[in-house]
């Protein structure tokens, strides 16, 4: 037997943390509103029963404004899942139940699954789940996802829908309302295939006049509202309603104040608040977070604290990861040789996708294995949305939302899921600006590029406190950089392409929650571990193998790859950089961590030394390279200004549905990276030279 | 008289009101009915954002961050 169930509720609820509990699955979850955008769907089995859950996009109603919204809608209504269970948050229940009574009118098959039961039982808030489950007439089970308490009744009360009989309670308008939906509702169900969502669509045709895009259709394909008796028994009963005040517009107030007063209610009686202070520690950290005086010190404190925490963990891993690896080449090489592998074999092997492989291990995993979680648990503890929160006026002055600063948030972890995440914005236009932006926050791929080129020139020469303190603040200084320029960009399209003014801004400010330490460290470290390393498997061998193909054949004496890079080399001086710097940008494209490495590579490949134990080496070979510091400011500018990887690229064209847009989201950052080079590459030439 | 209609945007942090409903055309309408600020339903301000707007508000004990202007498409009457 296999059974499909939707998990449907509010954003923030810890759906996803249900989903993952029940499928194994390894959904990320994060404490902001709107972290699942896309339905995730997993499998379980259970008594014998195979359940096929879809994670639904989180939403406040059924009511479609937002893509979310819709994509939940026409789940719930139109896919005809066995069952639906409605996830809501224990400490805010009142404003959940408001979407579950909407849930309700549409399908009887639903389990209320009040979760969060471990923070509603620190707050002190007291629920009784089985008076609510009579009052609702349906079953309610309480959980604590995140400890994987009262899971496994989610279960018996789907088995328990299945064999005895609930009576759902649906909720009743006014009289007159009443009345005139159910006569709605009986005409339309002779039209539709599935009655049992009559109800739903009285109400739909009712309080909008009849204008219902996405309605369903009967039989023949006719769209409900075109349906002539439809037609006809909506202007009779417009025609009684009106007379006594009841247009559209009161009727759907009234629909949604029917709701949320029902909803109060049932929260009167079945809840009860024995600490009336409960929300004290969260109202204290949001003035923290978010006054005058230390909303913006703080925030800057904790962008530092990342980059220093994950700067100094990082030098260990790193230096040990890089003399194993590199032993280990050794090793490869002589055993290669003892073993009479001919050198057209083994070269390319070791000296291409070997040390390139390498170096993408030691140079970029650390960081990237350290950041990861760290970002992560601020995330989990909730305060992303306080950042949105503390930057939406800046974004309002570029007619901007918002939302913006999550989606700007994400693209710190990976921009291909910062431009799905911007989904979360509600204005066509202003999710166009995020998604279009987006690849001028350095991702977690870039990062440690711009970390590794900050240590060598900007920050090298400093001992002690300095030398921990410097490379942590020029990054965050990286990243300011990249915001301000984010927030350039989204002014300038915002006048040009996408003229328009900003729209409303709703944004909830979830209460804190402790973020479980262990699971995300474990997880998020093991899972980029092997998320990296597969990525560079699949990109960084080939690079490899391709840059010394191009270094090791010749025409005419000189290797294609000095063809190559004398060919990019004059416009690329013009920027700051030279010929080997842009084609490793160029190459890079499939993935930003394997730039660096390329960039080693190809200047090893035309060089004397062989060997690159450390960053101090590294630093020589690019110094006899003919780097300087100004080299290495542009490299940062490029690095976070230019056209985003493959991966990102695609996901742009598959969110905006259009190659046109795709094209400017890699043009735009890499005309702004062009000119910033130029133009401080320039300065700096003429002040250095003026001394 | 100053308890009749204020908007919304005119509560400073700390201060609370009932909402007495919406400015004719209210864009935001039915989202802010979804998180269930509807007519009679007491709103607190609890703080504003470092730049002085959006502002935060305790709505059905749950806090949801608004615009200036469009906290002020919203009447409330204050209340001490």
């Amino acid at each position: 037997m296999e059974r499909t169930i939707a998990l449907a509720g509010n954003p923030n609820v810890g759906k996803s943390t249900v989903f993952n509990a029940l499928t194994g699955m390894k959904q990320h979850t994060g404490n902001w509103p709107g972290k699942t955008v896309a339905t995730a769907s997993g499998t379980c089995m259970w008594d014998g029963c195979l359940y096929r859950l879809v994670d639904l996009p989180g939403c406040y109603s059924l009511l479609a404004h937002s893509e979310e919204e819709e994509v939940a809608r026409d789940f719930i209504c139109f896919s005809h899942p066995d069952a639906v269970v409605a996830v809501c948050d224990a400490t805010c229940l009142e404003r959940n139940l408001n979407l579950v009574l909407q849930i309700l009118e549409i399908t009887d098959r639903v389990v209320l699954c009040v979760n969060l039961q471990d923070e509603a039982e620190k707050k002190k808030i007291r629920i009784h789940l089985s008076l609510l489950s009579e009052r609702l007439g349906i079953p309610v089970v309480g959980t604590s996802a995140r400890d994987g308490k009262g899971l496994a009744d989610i279960f018996h009360a789907l088995s328990d829908l299945e064999r005895q009989p609930y009576f759902r309670q649906i909720t009743r308008y006014p009289d007159i309302l009443e009345s005139a939906i159910q006569e709605m509702e009986k005409t339309a169900a002779d039209f539709l295939p599935d009655p049992s969502i009559a109800r739903w669509c009285a109400v739909r045709l009712l309080e909008s006049d009849g204008y219902f895009p996405d309605a369903p259709k009967d039989e023949k394909g006719t769209p409900l509202p075109e349906i002539p008796q439809i037609r006809r028994k909506l202007s009779a009963l417009s025609v009684s309603l009106s007379p006594q005040g009841w247009n559209a517009e009161k009727i759907r107030d009234c629909i949604a104040e029917t709701f949320i007063k029902r909803a109060e209610t049932l929260c009167r009686e079945c809840v009860r608040f024995e600490d009336p202070q409960y929300a004290k520690k969260d109202r204290k950290l949001d003035f923290l977070f978010t006054s005058k005086a230390t909303g913006f010190p703080i925030m800057l404190l904790f962008l530092f604290l990342l980059f220093w925490i994950t700067v100094n963990g990082a030098n260990l891993p790193s230096s040990l990861l890089s003399d194993v690896l590199f032993s280990v080449e050794d090793w490869l090489y002589d055993t290669a040789r003892s073993l009479g592998i001919p050198e057209t074999v083994y070269a390319p092997l070791i000296f291409g996708i070997y040390r390139v492989l390498a170096w993408v291990i030691s140079v970029m995993l650390p960081p990237m294995a350290i950041f990861f979680p760290l970002f992560t648990l601020l995330e989990d503890f909730g305060y992303l949305p306080r950042v949105a929160f503390n930057l939406d006026r800046c974004f309002q002055k570029c007619h901007a939302c918002g939302k913006q600063a999550l989606t700007m948030c994400m693209g710190l972890g990976c921009n291909a899921v910062g431009v799905t995440g911007c989904r979360i914005i509600d204005s066509p236009r202003e999710r166009m600006i995020a998604v279009l932006t987006n690849s001028l926050v350095p991702c977690n791929g870039r990062f440690p590029m711009i970390l590794a080129v900050i240590t060598m020139f900007l920050a090298g020469n400093t001992e002690g406190f300095a030398a921990s303190f410097l490379p942590a603040f020029f990054l965050s200084l990286v990243i300011v950089l990249g915001i301000v320029m984010t927030l350039l960009a989204s002014r300038f399209l915002s006048g040009t392409l996408l003229k328009g003014m900003p729209s409303s801004f709703t944004l909830e400010l979830p209460p804190f929650r402790r973020p479980q330490f262990g699971k995300v460290i474990v997880r998020s470290v093991l899972d980029r571990t092997v998320f990296v390393l597969g990525r560079a498997v699949i990109t960084a061998a080939p690079a490899g193998l391709l840059i010394w193909i191009m270094a090791n054949v010749t025409v005419g004496d000189v290797p294609i790859l000095t063809y190559c890079t004398d060919f990019l080399d004059p416009f690329a001086r013009m920027l700051g950089l030279d010929g080997v710097i842009l084609m490793s940008f160029i190459l890079g494209m499939p993935a930003n961590e394997i730039v660096l490495p390329i960039m080693l590579m190809t200047y090893l490949s035309q060089g004397t030394l062989t060997e690159l134990a450390d960053l101090q080496v590294m630093k020589s070979l690019l110094v006899e390279n003919g780097w300087t510091w100004i080299t290495a400011v542009c490299v940062i500018l490029f690095s976070l200004m230019h056209w985003p990887c493959t991966t990102t690229c695609l996901t742009i064209r598959k969110e905006t549905k259009s190659t046109k847009w795709m094209f400017l989201s890699i043009l735009l950052p890499a005309a702004m990276g062009m000119v910033s080079c130029f133009v401080f590459a320039t300065a700096a030439r003429f002040f250095s030279g003026m001394f | 008289m100053r308890d009749m209609y204020i908007c919304l945007s005119d509560l400073k942090p700390g201060e609370s009101g009932v909402v007495t409903g919406f400015a004719k055309k209210a864009f935001l309408r039915r989202r802010l009915q979804d998180l269930g600020i509807i007519a009679g339903t007491p709103i607190h301000c609890i703080g504003k954002s470092p730049l002085g707007d959006p502002q935060a508000y305790l709505v059905r004990r749950t806090v949801i961050a608004l615009r200036k202007k469009d906290a002020a498409q919203i009447f409330v009457r204050e209340v001490a």
